[in-house]
This record gives structure tokens, sequence and C-alpha cells, in this order.
């Protein structure tokens, strides 16, 4: 995902800018994100132009990140650990959930008696876990390709060459 | 603990191995087949974040070279289709489908992937009177048709409906149902395709023991949310694909009378479903004479019988 961090960070302290006291970010706004291309995960489906101005005006931060500079961790499989931690740098989805999941890396990343959150999604999980039911809710696209394209080598895995009765077809409502 | 060992000899001996072999054979085998054990994989299904995409469908339908699907996977006309009164089912042609189900009260529908649930203590294994099947270390249950005689009694003993028999040629009896990727991805440390390609993450890959967790967590902490059980913790001996949903698992079409013991746990067991053999008789026929010809192909090619 090219995603800046320093940007989204940056457009994160734009929306809290609203409701915390704060000083000196003014400029901060200059780097907030119009759009973030989301490609890191891309096969079967093209990149996801995402535009975050336009989310950013219809949620809260909080809503889509756990955690925000300024702002506690608020999942509660974070909380268990992190409730007293101090603000975090980071704020971009890529820095806490793995690109590759269900490797060994990962399999075994349970190991680690450090490690209180044995279940954290992959960052493919973790975006589709997170956008499609708020999608769901507010009427959004929820339909694979309302969001990115089908590629050719996901055409090929998905076999639209074969003629099926209602190609296209919904089911999301 | 004496009956567990037993029904591990049992277990990767299958039934011709235990009762004719014994001892010798099993001893061998305990040692390759069950070293590995506490560590196998499993897969944790969660009913609640399954959205019916057919990703994983389509992504098994291309890792096992299965024939071309009648409709393309994006098409979701499937849902709606019934055959002889019931929905989709595994078959020659595809080791896994997605249903859907309507579930009362709820507004909106669930959906369900079926495959091979690579129990434990498979019955497919244990009811294979020439050991066509194997519990690999890695928790995959395995088929090798070089042995198989095409009885299908394993279609028979298993409790999910799940091997399928290839039709297309009666000489080279194949049962086809999902190997958990054995060859390609499992044996390599590599998830599962359908994992591998679903977006939700409605299938979380890792050890049994794990996922296990995994699932007792995500209940402990949405009790609202889900059902407070794991079905395939205890179903059928215990299977390494384990589901976890918002509803009751009869609302999904999960047959919640399988016992919580093993399908086939004792040779009396195996005696009580002769009579369901029985229906099949014709293919059982074609069974023993097949076995008969292989038999003496395989002496041919200087194979003891012990090996077979
Ligand atoms: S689900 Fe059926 S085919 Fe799969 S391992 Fe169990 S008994 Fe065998
Ligand atoms: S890929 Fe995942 S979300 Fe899609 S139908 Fe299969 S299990 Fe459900």
């Amino acid at each position: 995902m090219t995603i800046n961090p320093k940007a989204v960070l940056a457009a994160a302290i734009v929306l809290l800018a609203g409701t915390l006291p704060t000083t000196g970010l003014a400029l901060e706004q200059l780097d907030a994100p119009e759009t973030v291309t989301i490609d890191a995960i891309s096969k079967l489906y093209g990149p996801v132009e995402f535009s975050h101005k336009r989310h950013s005006q219809l949620a809260r931060c909080k809503d889509c990140h756990h955690h925000t500079t300024g702002q506690q961790d608020m999942d509660p499989n974070c909380i268990r650990c992190h409730a007293n931690s101090p603000e975090k740098m980071v704020v971009s989805c890529k820095d806490c959930h793995t690109k590759k999941m269900f490797y060994p890396e990962q399999v075994t990343a349970t190991d680690n008696p450090n490690l209180y959150h044995i279940d954290k999604p992959g960052i493919k999980g973790a975006y589709h876990l997170n956008c499609i039911p708020c999608h769901v809710k507010k009427n959004a696209p929820s339909g694979c390709e309302g969001c990115h394209a089908m590629t050719d080598a996901g055409k090929k895995m998905f076999r639209t060459d074969v003629k099926g009765k209602a190609e296209g077809a919904k089911h999301h409502e | 603990m004496k009956t567990l060992i037993n029904r591990r000899k049992f277990l990767q001996g299958g039934i011709a191995a235990s009762a004719a072999a014994t001892v010798s054979l099993a001893k061998k085998s305990q040692a390759a087949h069950f070293e590995g054990y506490p560590d196998s994989m499993g897969v944790l299904v969660d009913l609640s974040r399954c959205v019916g995409c057919r990703s994983c469908e389509a992504a098994c339908n291309q890792e096992q070279n299965l024939p071309t699907p009648e409709k393309p996977f994006n098409d979701f006309s499937v849902f709606d289709e019934m055959h002889h009164g019931q929905k989709r089912r595994t078959d020659e042609t595809a080791y896994t489908v997605v249903n859907r189900y309507d579930v009362p009260g709820m507004d909106h529908p669930l959906f369900r992937k079926i495959q091979c649930n690579h129990c434990q203590e498979p019955a497919c294994l244990t009811s294979c009177f020439v050991n066509a099947y194997t519990k690999t270390p890695e928790g995959a249950v395995i088929y090798n048709a070089d042995v198989c005689v095409g009885c299908r009694t394993c279609m028979v003993a298993c409790p999910f409906y799940i091997p399928t028999f290839r039709y297309s040629s009666a000489f080279h009896p194949r049962i086809m149902k999902c190997i958990f990727c054995y060859d390609t991805r499992l044996s390599k440390g590599k998830p599962p395709a359908c994992v591998e390609a679903c977006p939700q993450e409605a299938l979380t890959f890792g050890r049994r023991n794990d996922v296990l967790n995994m699932g007792r967590q995500r209940i402990r902490e949405n009790p609202d949310k889900y059902e407070d059980h794991i079905y395939g913790e205890h179903e059928a001996g215990g299977t390494a694909w384990m589901y976890i949903s918002p509803a009751p698992f009869d609302k999904v079409g999960m047959d919640t009378t399988v016992p919580k013991e093993p399908i086939l746990n004792f040779v009396k067991d195996f005696l009580a479903i002769v009579p369901m053999v029985l229906t099949i008789w014709p293919a059982l026929f074609t069974g023993i004479h097949l076995l008969a010809t292989r038999k003496d192909k395989l002496e041919q090619s200087k194979k003891t019988e012990g090996e077979v």
C-alpha cells in the first residue's frame, strides 16, 4: 500500500482538531492525503483508489483506525495490553497488519509468550472486515467489483469465460 | 490412555492393516504418523465473516485443476440452486462449495463453505479396507487412487457426505475430495488455496490448537455474536476444520446429531455400518472384482501384499 504514514497521521490530526485542543498542527493539514492507493495485495482485483478525504467526512477516525495519534487504542484486542500505552506514531493499517498471512512465520507467532493478540487479521482481512460492514450499513457498494475491478488473473481464476445464467448477479443487498 | 493408543494404531493402519498386520506395522507407522500430531494444522471457519463471494471455490478449482464449472465463480445464482431438494454439495468437479442460508430472525443471510473436515480420526480412513486414505502429520486426510478399488464404503462412512465418486471412468475408480491442498501447499508449510483467497479471513489457518483457542476467544469476547459452541472441536471425534456461527448450527445446514466421538471408534462400529454397505452391493461387487484384478497387477509389479 503506497500510503504515507505521515500523511495519514496528519489526516488524523486534522480530524481530531475539531474535538481536541490542539496547537501548531495546522500546517500538517496540508499533508492530509486526498486519496490513498491501496495496491499491496492487488492480485485478483486491481488497486483501490481510496478517497481518504471523502471517507474522513463520512466517518470518525476511530471508526476505521483502532488508534490515531492523540487517541487511545479502541480495539478490545489491542487494549488488553495497550490500554495505557503512550500515543502511537503509526496509524497506517499495514504498520500492524501483515500482508503475508498464515505462512509459517505467522502460524508460529503464537509461540511468542509476549504476544497476547493471538487473533490479529492480516491486512486483507483487516480491510474487508473493516470496510464491508459499514458499506452494507450505508448502502455503499458491497460487491467485490464495487470497489476494485477484477484483473486478468482474477478473471482466469473466477472463470469469467464460462457463460453463466446471471453474470454479474448481485446477492448483497 | 490405553484406548487412545489403540485408536491411534487403528487410525494409522486402517482396518485392513490393523486387523491383519498388527504390531510390527503399527509400531513403524506410529512413529511416522504421530510425531507431529500435536502440531497438526486446522482451519477455523467463522460464519459471521463469510460474505459468500465464492473466492474460495474459484481458488480451489484453479489449485486442484478441477473441471470447468457450469457457471463462473462470480455468478451468485448458484445460491438459489436446488439439487434433489438439497443445496449444492461437493462433487467430482468441486471439492468445496458455498451455500446460502436464510436464518429466521436474522436480517441478512449466512453463507457456509463445505469441504472435507479432515477428521482427526477419519471414518473414510478407518472404513477403507484397502487403506487408500492417510491422515498426514500436518492434519490432511489424503487419498491414494492407485490402491482404491472404487467400493465407495468411504462415501457411506463419512458423516459429512464428502467423498464423491468420479463416474467418468469406470476402470480407474477415483474418489474426489478436498485434500487440504496437501501436495502443493500444506506439505510445504503454505495455507490452502481457499484460505489464501478469502478476502474476509473467514477461514483462519493455523495449528489446530491455536485456531481452537482463537475460536474460544472470539466466543468469549463476543458472547452475543456467537453460539457458544465450536463445531468440530468434538464432532466426529474432532475435525481439523472447525466452525463458529452466529446462528444455531442446524440453521446453517450442519448436522448437529453427529456423534462426539470418532465415527468408527472400534471394529464393532465398523460392523454396524455393514448394513449400509449392503445398499451399495453393486458397487461392492465391482470393487471386489477390481480388487482381485489389482492384486494380480500388484504381484506383477513385485509388491508385497502387506503394502496393499
Ligand atoms: S470429513 Fe469425511 S472425507 Fe473428510 S476426513 Fe472426515 S470422514 Fe473422511
Ligand atoms: S472466500 Fe471467504 S468470504 Fe468468500 S465465500 Fe469463501 S469463505 Fe466466504
